[in-house]
Parts: structure tokens; C-alpha cells; sequence
């Protein structure tokens, strides 16, 4: 705050973006120094939705915590299941059986194309359209009841377990995705047509909130945040994990680092996700699906552990602290949103209201994971 | 000056493509459903509250009262007691109540028992200005079913 | 339905009842096409987004105006502290009448007019225009300084606009020779070949015009694409925010007036006002069709497009809208000379 109170003068503003507002996606406060309509300076203040997730994994068991992971980040939770049982397992030595790693690449490529649907409804409804939110929640549907049927869940997913995970795939979920990938293929020329094409639009997002490749690499901006800034790094490609290597999909990398980058790197994703959940389920092996050992009590051996894992917000990532017990020591998360707002304070200098909206809007944020 | 014609030709185009793919959607049937007057089936697998099944032929709640539930779960939610009948070898339940405010629906303790005692119900509908509402009392509403 | 509607005028053509009839028809059909439109506009919405709308309130949510309207009028009327105590409360008035107002000159029908102006289309615009001074002034009297700067987005943006519009009527002047809105539909009396808007011979860039004054109607009554009012300031709502209750209620019922006088206009101008595309049967019934045609047009605008940046909005309106229109009058004013 102090900063805000020695950069005011007579001329400007503070304007309070406050906790409860239809663009920010969450309890997000921004205080803006306001010259008229122009933003010359930008802090967020965090902290409204804090539930102490790090520490609550210090008071349970290592099971016990797996409820926990799918509510940081509610719209891609199979990501943040993945990388917490990954790094149990590979913490403690647990081998996973191949198809149960098929199961989990499919399931999780299933949820980064809802949370991509989300994050496109969204982004054009602050813009002002707000057909294309109902049209893409008409798309996720079809996503959620296949994985309703198969977890049992819509949104929180507890699905992952050490070994493998918690019930098969039948054949009903595999011609359900097959139909899904069709309509979806559909959808997206739609999407093209009716959303990306549009005049109104291209002339809003482009040129809007120009975020450098340094400003990415000094705020560690991960993600389609930084794809869009001609960075080339995707944690699938560069450090695999899981099954990642076997399949053929492209990372889409654009050089123009304006909003309009991280919104065609966004849409080719879910192009790239539809290729990588064909090739699984024409790949997909028989076997079991969860260890048939699988420990009850987990207690991987002292030390210290990190994985990383492509979230749809970025490269998500984990530490483990162990000292051996049946309660782990410390808990990290790297929550890729967090870096990605951080340049938010510098990107906005200069622009207008809503073209900072505009910006936000573009850089996908979900706040629960920020605050965790 | 030939840029600036083709910008507005362009332009104008994707407007009319775009209000085409409405008007088509806009004679396409409704896809929501009318809930209080339609409603739609669960799947099976779906995760309302727990509660307990019972054994078809003792017509006895299959739980063994074991206390693996109680230990396996997060967020302390259930509390069960039970009691050892003269000459009986195992333990008879007499009461389980779930705290339904705290439950996140991980399924650990569904997972966990040794007797599958534990499943899965189907509510959904469960609204109430009531807190108390929530503390449910599973060994009643076994028995409210039997009747 | 239109002999019957003469033989009521002969009967009652002494002067006042006329104008009394007049009066309290024209109310009557605001009222019920503000209140109504509300409905119409959610369920066009809905059904494009694959969804039903109202359809609680009767059957195809026929009673929902009602049920709005009972629940604006019961709201509690909030007056702020420290607000101009006459501006305040007079600026919704100040919107609605000219509205109401505006619907003196518009013939529905061959016998159906208020007055038949000989200077028709001026009296509309002097009208349209007093809205505008009822933002700024409802704006400035609220005492708060976001519904100020909305409302100076809103004259610029309708000062922007209204050159095009009057460049493009100034045009259709020129080609029917009268300002009389009337003798302006009887030219195009015939079948759809006779209409304004496929008029080759007074200028190839008939249709081009059309698209404009349609533009230009939007951004007057400030809807989608260019609500900027509305909907862009996403914190604070507009000029009138401070406005609860029947005040807020007036100036949307003020806004569903303004398309229905700008379809009305755009009707008469283009598309042949009361004549039947067939040259059969005119009468009002088609006048009708053709305004609520192209008011769902409006309304179809509205659920398929975002919003333009309001630079965007004036980057249109002056490199864009005025050229081509003072174009089409060069052209139209030429070929006049020649045909």
C-alpha cells in the first residue's frame, strides 16, 4: 500500500477491482492507480480463499490426503491427483501397472479439454459475447457424464490411487469418448467460425497485453501464458513423465505475445489433447488396473522429492518432505497461476480498463490455486 | 486503400458467417432439462452420502464394526459403537452416525471396509434450512428402508 | 381490420377525441412493446444458447413483463444523499417522453398516422437527440463521478453516430423529394422491387446504405456491439447507476422505445413501410412484420457478438461510416442529375 500512497498525486485515482467481481474468476482483489482511464500502476492482493492445504497435509496420512489435491485447482483436479500420486510413487517405489497409466494419460487429457472449454466461455463472455459460454458448457457436459460414469464425480475428481487407479474403463466410456472426439473435432470448426474469425473480436484481442518473452522468463510465467510468448517449453516434451513418450503430438508455439497467441495456443491445445486420447485408446493395453499388492499403508523412505506435470494453467509442481512416518513432513505445491499473475502489476501499466480486463481474461486465472 | 476495402469486405463477411451458425442453433431443440418437472437418473456409480447395506439372509447391517471407516477417513466424519451380544462371536452395531457437514466424498471408507458394508446412495436433492439435518443417522435410515 | 379502423376515425374525427384516441394508443403500444420486448428478447436469447428462457410465469412465460414490472414497482426508490434534487428525478422523464414523442410522425398504415408532418423526418431526430441530454443530465445530477465519465462515453459515442444516420437520410430526402414520411412509403408502393433498398437507379450503394443506418440505429440506442454503457464499465453499470426501482425501470423501458422508433424508421426509409413485398395487400399487418423482423434482427445482434473497445466503436464510426456515406451522397446526388 505504501507504494500506491507515494505514487499519488493530485491527478489520480485508487480504484479497488474488490474480492466480488463478474471478471476477475474468483476471489481476486486488484488495487488499481487510476490516472482518469489509464492503469499506471497495478498490486493483487491475495489471500481471500486461503484453506491451509500445505499444512493440512502435514496432519494426515499420506492417503488420506488424496481428497485434498483435486480442490486446488477444481476445473483440471486429475492433473493435481496425478502429480501427488506420481510422487508418492516414485517416492516410495510403487510401480504402476501400464494400463492404469493409460487410464490416467486419458482421463487427464479429457479434463485439460473441459478446463480449456471453461477457460474459452469465460474469456469471450467478458468480452461481451455470451453465447459461445453456453455452447462450450454444452461440450463439457458430454465430458463430465463420461467421467461421471466412470468416478462418480462431476468436478472433484478422487479418482487416482497409489498403484494404478480406483475402477476400470468399460467399453461404454471408450465408444462415449470416441463419439465425443468426433463432435468435438465438429465443435471446434464451429468455434473457428463463429468466435475466432469474428472481426469484433480479432480487433480486441490482438495487440492487446503484449507480454514479452524476458517479462515471462523473470516472473517464471509457465504455460500457454508462456507459449504465447514464443518460449518453447511443454513438461509433457521436456522432462516426460508417465507415458508421455510414447504418444505423437505437437506443442503449438506462437511468437506474437499478445492475447490473441494465448488464445490460439489454447484452442490448438484441445486439438492436440483430442490427438494424444485417440492414440491412447487405440493403444490401450490389457491388465489390471490397480496393483494387486497395493500397500494400504504408504510410507515412502526420508528425503526429499519433486515432480513436475503440464496443468492447463502451466507446469504445476510438487514437493515432498518425508521423514519416513505416515505423515509427510512438508508439502509444497508450485502453483503455476500464482507466476502467471505476477506479471499482471507490470503487463497493465499504460493500458486501459478494459484491455487489462481483457488481458487478465487471457491469462487464465483460477484463484483457489493461488491462494490454496 | 485497396487493404482498408478488403478489412470492411472481410470484416463484414465474418459477421455474416457469424450470425448464420446462430440462427442455426437458435431452431435446434433445447439440450437443458426442466428440473423440478424432468428430472434425470443417476449413474450408477454416483457418489451421494454413504449408507449401509444390509446382509439378505440374517437381515442383520453387514458391518462388523471394525472402526477401519472411522480410521480411514480425512476429515473425521464418522463415529460408530457397537456392542458384543452374549455368546455372539463378532460385534453388532448400535449406532453410526455420519457427519455429512465434513464429508468430501473421497470414497476412502467405502474402499476400506473388509465387509463391503458401505455403498454409496443416490441422493442428491438433499437442500434443508437445517443443520441438523445433515448429521444423518445411517443405522435409522437402514431400518426406515426395511420398512 | 383497416376499413374498420377508418370508419373509427371518420366517426371520431372532431379534433380532440382524435388526438386523445392517438394519445392513449401510442402509450398503450409503448408500454406493451417495452414490456414485452424484455420477454421476447430472453427467449430469442435463450433458444440461441439451446436453452427455453422464462417459462415459468405462464404458459411460454407469457405473464413474466408482469412479473417484472411488479417487482421493479415494489423495489424501494432509493434517492442518494447530495444528489441535484431536480436533475435527478427529471432525467428518466427526460428519457421516456421523447421516446413516446417520437411516435407522432410514423405512419403505421396508409390512414393510420398521428399527425402527417410535412417535415416528418425532423421531428423524429429533434426528438431522438433530447435523449441523449437526459443521460448526461441523470448522470451529472447522481453526484458520482464513474456515472459522469460513462455518460461522456455516451454522447461522444451518440454524437459519432448521428452524422452517418443524418448523411444517409439526408440522402433518402434527396431521392423521394419530401421530408413527409408518408409520401416517402407511397414511392415505394409497388412490390419489394419498388422498395429503397434495391433503388439501383438512385445509387448502386443502396444496400451499403441500409447497413449503415441499421449501425448507426444500434449505436444510438447504445445496444450490443456498442453497449459500452451497459455492460464495458464492469464495475460501475453505466450513467445510471444510481437509479433504483421505476427510475431505473423508465430508462430501460426508454431504451426498448428507442429500437422501436429506429426499426420503425429504418421500415419506412428501406423497406416500404406498409406495402406487401407482393404489392397485394398493404396494410398495417405488414408494417408490423417487418418492424418485429427487424427487431429480432437487433436482438439476433446482440446474443452473437462481443463488445468493441470504445476506440474501436469511434475508429468505425469516423474512418469508416461517415466516408462511405458522404460517398453514397456524392454518388446518389450525381446520378439524381443525370437520371
Amino acid at each position: 500500500m505504501s507504494a500506491f500512497l507515494e505514487r499519488q498525486t493530485d491527478e489520480t485515482f485508487v480504484l479497488n477491482l474488490g474480492p466480488q467481481h463478474p471478471a476477475t474468476h474468483g476471489v481476486l482483489r486488484v488495487k488499481l492507480l487510476m490516472d482518469g482511464e489509464y492503469i499506471l500502476a497495478a498490486e493483487p492482493v491475495l489471500g481471500y480463499i486461503h484453506r491451509m492445504h500445505e499444512k493440512m497435509g502435514e496432519n494426515r496420512t499420506w492417503i488420506q490426503y488424496l481428497p485434498n489435491t483435486p480442490r486446488l485447482d477444481y476445473l483440471h483436479a486429475l492433473a493435481y491427483n496425478q502429480i501427488y500420486v506420481n510422487a508418492v510413487e516414485r517416492a516410495a517405489g510403487i510401480e504402476v501397472p501400464e494400463r492404469a497409466e493409460y487410464i490416467r494419460v486419458i482421463t487427464v487429457e479429457l479434463n485439460r479439454v473441459s478446463s480449456h472449454l471453461v477457460w474459452f466461455g469465460a474469456f469471450v463472455m467478458d468480452l461481451g459475447g455470451f453465447t459461445p459460454l453456453l455452447y462450450a458448457f454444452d461440450d463439457r457436459e458430454h465430458i463430465l457424464d463420461l467421467l461421471e460414469e466412470l468416478t462418480g464425480s462431476r468436478l472433484t475428481y478422487c479418482y487416482f490411487r497409489f498403484g494404478g487407479v480406483s475402477c476400470d474403463i468399460d467399453d461404454n466410456f471408450i465408444t462415449g469418448t470416441k463419439i465425443f472426439i468426433k463432435r468435438m473435432r465438429e465443435r471446434l470448426k464451429m468455434y473457428r467460425a463463429l468466435v475466432t474469425g469474428n472481426i469484433i473480436l480479432i480487433k480486441r484481442i490482438k495487440d492487446n497485453g503484449p507480454i514479452s518473452e524476458e517479462m515471462c522468463r523473470k516472473y517464471g510465467a509457465t504455460g500457454p501464458v508462456a507459449r504465447g510468448s514464443n518460449i518453447n517449453f511443454d513438461v509433457r516434451k521436456h522432462e516426460p513423465y508417465s507415458v508421455y513418450p510414447e504418444f505423437d503430438f505437437d506443442v503449438p508455439v506462437y511468437s506474437e505475445c499478445d492475447s490473441m497467441a494465448r488464445y490460439m495456443v489454447r484452442m490448438d491445445e484441445i486439438e492436440q489433447s483430442l490427438r494424444i486420447i485417440e492414440q491412447a485408446l487405440e493403444k490401450l493395453p490389457d491388465g489390471p488396473f490397480l496393483l494387486p499388492k497395493a500397500p494400504k499403508v504408504v510410507k515412502p523412505p526420508k528425503g526429499d522429492y519433486y515432480q513436475a506435470v503440464e496443468a492447463a494453467r502451466g507446469s504445476l509442481g510438487m514437493r515432498i518432505v518425508s521423514d519416513g512416518t505416515n505423515n509427510c513432513y512438508r508439502l509444497k505445491w508450485r502453483s503455476p497461476t500464482f507466476s502467471n499473475l505476477s506479471l499482471f502489476g507490470e503487463a497493465c501499466q499504460g493500458m486501459l480498463l478494459p484491455d487489462a480486463l481483457a488481458l487478465m481474461g487471457s491469462l487464465d486465472l483460477v484463484i483457489p490455486e493461488i491462494d490454496r | 486503400m485497396i487493404d482498408y476495402l478488403k478489412e470492411i469486405f472481410y470484416g463484414l463477411k465474418s459477421l455474416f458467417v457469424g450470425l448464420g451458425i446462430t440462427i442455426k442453433y437458435f431452431f435446434k431443440p433445447i439440450v437443458t432439462v426442466q428440473y423440478p418437472h424432468e428430472t434425470l437418473e443417476m449413474y450408477p456409480k454416483y457418489r451421494g452420502h454413504i449408507e449401509l447395506t444390509r446382509n439378505e439372509e440374517t437381515g442383520q447391517p453387514k458391518c462388523i464394526v471394525c472402526g477401519m471407516c472411522q480410521k480411514a477417513c480425512p476429515s473425521v466424519c464418522i463415529s460408530l459403537d457397537g456392542e458384543k451380544p452374549e455368546g455372539a462371536k463378532g460385534k453388532v452395531l448400535t449406532s453410526f452416525i455420519l457427519d455429512f457437514t465434513k464429508c468430501s466424498l473421497c470414497g476412502l471408507c467405502v474402499e476400506v471396509c473388509p465387509a463391503d458394508a458401505i455403498v454409496f446412495s443416490k441422493r442428491y436433492n438433499l437442500a434443508s434450512r437445517n443443520r441438523d439435518e445433515y448429521i444423518i443417522d445411517l443405522l435409522k435410515r437402514l431400518e426406515d428402508k426395511k420398512r | 381490420m383497416d376499413t374498420i379502423l377508418q370508419l373509427i376515425n371518420t366517426i371520431v374525427n372532431t379534433e380532440p377525441f382524435r388526438a386523445i384516441l392517438y394519445i392513449v394508443g401510442m402509450i398503450i403500444f409503448v408500454a406493451l412493446n417495452a414490456a414485452y420486448l424484455v420477454l421476447m428478447e430472453r427467449k430469442v436469447a435463450g433458444h440461441v444458447q439451446l436453452r427455453p428462457g422464462p417459462t415459468e410465469n405462464g404458459p411460454f412465460g407469457i405473464l413474466q413483463p408482469m412479473a417484472d414490472g411488479l417487482k421493479l414497482m415494489t423495489k424501494q426508490l432509493l434517492i442518494p444523499d447530495g444528489v441535484d434534487p431536480i436533475l435527478f428525478r427529471i432525467a428518466p422523464v427526460l428519457v421516456m417522453i421523447p421516446a413516446i414523442m417520437g411516435f407522432v410522425t410514423i405512419p403505421f398504415s396508409d390512414s393510420i398516422a398521428a399527425r402527417n408532418m410535412d417535415i416528418g423526418i425532423l421531428v423524429v431526430f429533434a426528438f431522438a437527440t433530447i435523449n441523449v441530454m437526459g443521460l448526461l443530465l441523470g448522470a451529472w445530477g447522481s453526484r458520482n463521478k464513474y456515472a459522469v465519465i460513462s455518460a461522456a462515453r455516451v454522447v461522444s459515442q451518440n454524437i459519432a453516430f448521428e452524422i452517418p444516420m443524418l448523411v444517409i437520410v439526408v440522402t433518402m430526402i434527396m431521392i423521394s423529394g419530401s421530408m413527409n414520411l408518408h409520401t416517402i412509403v407511397s414511392q415505394q408502393s409497388g412490390g419489394f422491387w419498388n422498395w429503397n433498398l434495391l433503388n439501383f437507379t438512385a445509387s448502386p450503394l443502396m444496400p451499403a446504405a441500409f447497413l449503415i443506418l441499421f449501425t448507426c440505429m444500434l449505436a444510438e440506442t447504445n445496444r450490443a456491439p456498442f453497449d459500452i454503457v451497459e455492460g464495458e464499465s464492469e464495475l460501475v453499470a453505466g450513467p445510471f447507476i444510481e437509479y433504483s426501482s421505476m427510475g431505473f425501470g423508465l430508462f430501460f423501458m426508454g431504451e426498448y422505445a428507442n429500437i422501436v422508433i429506429g426499426c420503425s424508421l429504418t421500415t419506412i426509409l428501406f423497406l416500404g413501410g406498409w406495402g406487401c413485398p407482393f404489392g397485394l395487400f398493404p396494410g398495417i399487418h405488414w408494417f408490423l412484420i417487418k418492424l418485429y423482423l427487424l427487431i429480432f434482427t437487433v436482438i439476433w445482434i446482440r446474443w452473437t457478438f462481443p463488445r468493441t473497445t470504445f476506440y474501436g466503436l469511434l475508429n468505425l464510426s469516423w474512418k469508416v461510416l461517415i466516408p462511405i456515406s458522404f460517398v453514397n451522397l456524392l454518388i446518389t446526388s450525381a446520378m439524381l442529375k443525370v437520371f
